[in-house]
């Protein structure tokens, strides 16, 4: 770009024309801060004054703006075993997500081959179907008739003789629903890796598992943090599989928020709830992310 | 392991028939070799030419179709690649990016179990004169530097047989002469074998004491580097180490213990213990510093019993130590002389009728049935095809 530089007195000296050039970078900036602020920035502190506004006496559903702290404290008291469950079922989902993901992401990144191109294509696929439509399907592929309920019963696998309407059956909905979001950054991360690495490791007196453990697994870690993240949030804030495949006994905090919104109107404890779930997770993130120590990585 | 003078008793790898296809393709045809234990012995050839096939059936990294493959008495072939005492220098390094040098070169220690690595990496870092750098990661390291903790890793874990895949091969020029006296220093120090595979002639002479000539799978000779330089018994060695002028012709008898060619219709004499033509077809060869020019007034000056061919000179390069001439025969075929720079002043020029003049020691003969051409890089024998038309066109015009 030097050549555009002029030459002095010509035109704009050099320090102009960095200036301009800088003011550029800004210009380009403001759509996406224009989209932040009016999607994500406004309605933050809505949400937040909402989550402090106190009922108006005598009218339900009616609520003024104030200071009520106190939301917070009863939301937790009242939704405290919504919030730990949330976590427990993203948390196991998570896991379960990993694991099967991993051999997946391994097999599509190092042995497909020519089938790589399909094999992802097959991953995303489903997404192509609406995310309510796919967990209505997971309703029949669970039901009580259905050939995987009987046939695990027949196995006496199951403690309540049932899947549908129990936390096996929202977990497992969790897991199929984010699955892809696992695989695709687990690829993306063991595709990286130079298969002459391990290679070298077997020629270095690795056998193929520590050559696993100690080159492929640590150089995958950008992927398994950016995968059981992308999994863990969405999961632990869904309220549709606890609707649909759960019980009453197993509803997440998602759920609470939905009827605290729509049902009983109930605009400041919902927004209480959504805050501290977004705290929450905030908090949990960043000590993972301290963690596993991704800094360090690539 | 280790004797009293710090080197270590090895013993030579053998390898017998051994043969690897891909599908149809012969990558490596039922090659039998044995390389003596503590040298330094380079695998060379163009690509393709089956010798990465080969070391890497050597490293464990590729399972040979037939044949064996032992060190001393013990055979490895079903050895694993981590099971086996080689260890490997990869072309581009293959260091562990997450890992610092020193746990890169730690890493065969302590896979063996070995507790405490401190010393001997420390050691094997001093040798390779990289203890200052034990904490970077590979990233921050230069080409070099990163070739050298590549050398370290590999030979901290005392391996029968060290092996190279073009390991200069990313480096450029300068610091690629630099390693290879530093690679040749380390092999004398250490005394491993090292198996060392490149395309580079120049690489491949100027540090092993053995060259092997690699052809589509099989070794085409295989000795010290002058001796092959020298006596080429291949019309592909003779073009592909270095470059030969070849002129295809009949043995046409003997003269005393000397064998005669006739080529073009001149006589060339060579002694028979330079010629490896099994029939009458003979290709007469010699190397372009072993030729001289001479004007033709000066012909005379000439030793009676010398080859020679006259011509007309159609290139003059001046390249400081030499100067390479191209001389244009009757018969159409440039033969390139390269003359060193000992007289100032003095030279041919182009245009000027010459004799092209070689002694007879220096002559060596070839198997005729193959052609001249054998060996020759290919893109050389299209810019020759061009500038052979240009020439025409030129003439025509």
């Amino acid at each position: 770009m030097a050549h555009v530089v002029p030459t002095a007195g010509v035109s704009a000296s050099p320090s102009v024309v960095a200036q301009r050039r800088s003011r550029t970078g800004y210009v380009l900036l403001l759509p996406g801060m224009a989209w932040l602020a009016i999607f994500f920035a406004i309605p933050l502190v809505t949400l937040f004054a909402t989550s402090l506004q106190s009922p108006v006496e005598g009218k339900t559903g009616r609520y003024q703006p104030g200071f009520q702290f106190s939301n917070y404290s009863d939301a937790i008291a009242q939704y405290w075993p919504q919030f730990l469950r949330s976590f427990l079922y993203a948390g196991v989902a998570t896991v379960l997500a990993l694991v099967i993901a991993y051999p997946l992401a391994y097999f599509i990144a190092f042995k497909a081959g020519r089938w790589r191109s399909l094999m992802l294509v097959l991953v995303v696929a489903p997404s192509f179907a609406s995310f309510l439509l796919r967990t209505y399907a997971w309703k029949t592929i669970l039901a009580d008739e259905s050939p995987i309920t009987r046939f695990l019963n027949t196995l006496h696998l199951l403690p309540d003789g049932r899947i549908l309407n129990t936390w096996i059956a929202v977990v497992a909905g969790l897991t199929y629903n984010f699955l892809p979001f696992m695989i695709l950054p687990l690829y993306a991360a063991l595709e990286k890796i130079d298969p002459r690495l391990i290679e070298a490791a077997g020629d270095l007196y690795a056998s193929p598992r520590k050559a696993f453990w100690r080159i492929t697994w640590p150089l995958s870690m950008p992927g398994v943090v950016a995968g059981t993240l992308l999994t863990f949030i969405p999961a632990a804030g869904d309220y549709i599989n606890a609707q649909l495949l759960g019980s009453a006994k197993n509803r997440m905090i998602g759920n609470a928020i939905q009827t605290n919104f729509i049902e009983f109107r109930d605009y400041p404890t919902a927004s209480a709830l959504s805050f501290i779930l977004m705290a929450a997770i905030l908090v949990l993130v960043f000590t993972y992310i301290r963690r596993a120590g991704t800094e360090d990585l690539v | 392991m280790a004797t009293s003078n710090g080197k270590r008793q090895v013993e030579d790898l053998h390898l017998r028939n051994l043969t690897k296809k891909f599908g149809e393709l012969a990558a490596v045809d039922d090659l039998t070799l044995t390389i003596p234990a503590g040298s330094f012995f380079a695998l060379l050839g163009a690509s393709g030419c089956g010798k990465t096939t080969t070391l890497r059936m050597v490293a464990g990294l590729e399972d040979p179709t037939s044949g064996t493959i032992s060190i001393g008495d013990k055979d490895i072939t079903d050895l694993r690649a981590f099971e086996r005492p080689v260890n490997t220098v990869f072309q581009s390094y293959a260091l562990f990016p997450h890992l610092d040098i020193f746990e890169n070169v730690a890493f065969g220690l302590r896979r063996r179990g070995v507790k405490d690595v401190t010393k001997q990496v420390e050691q094997i870092l001093d040798l390779v004169e990289l203890s200052p750098m034990a904490r970077r990661k590979p990233t921050q390291l230069s080409g070099g530097q990163q070739q050298r903790v590549a050398v370290a890793r590999a030979l901290i874990n005392q391996p029968d047989v060290l092996l190279l895949d073009e390991p200069l091969g990313a480096l450029d020029l300068k610091l690629r002469r630099q390693m290879q006296i530093e690679l040749k220093r380390i092999q004398t120090e250490v005394g491993t074998t090292f198996v060392h595979v490149t395309h580079d002639q120049e690489e491949a002479m100027t540090m092993a004491d053995t060259v092997a000539v690699m052809n589509a799978g099989h070794i085409e000779q295989m000795g010290h580097p002058a001796d092959i330089y020298e006596l080429p018994r291949t019309v592909f060695v003779a073009n592909f180490l270095g470059q030969s002028n070849l002129f295809q012709g009949q043995k046409s008898g003997m003269s005393g213990d000397d064998v005669v060619v006739s080529a073009h219709a001149q006589n060339f004499t060579l002694p028979t213990d330079r010629s490896f033509a099994g029939g009458n077809s003979v290709i007469v060869g010699a190397r372009p510093e072993k030729m001289r020019v001479l004007d033709e007034v000066d012909a005379h000056q000439i030793p009676e019993h010398h080859n020679r061919i006259s011509g007309r000179v159609t290139d003059v390069s001046y390249m400081g130590v030499s100067t390479q001439y191209l001389v244009m025969t009757p018969w159409e075929q440039e033969v390139i002389v390269f003359e060193q720079n000992v007289v100032v002043g003095d030279r041919c020029e182009v245009g000027d009728p010459v004799v092209v003049h070689w002694s007879p020691k220096h002559t060596f003969g070839l198997d005729g049935s193959s052609g001249t051409n054998v060996g020759v890089d290919p893109e050389v024998l299209a810019l020759e095809a061009v500038n052979q038309a240009l020439a025409a066109d030129i003439a025509e015009a």
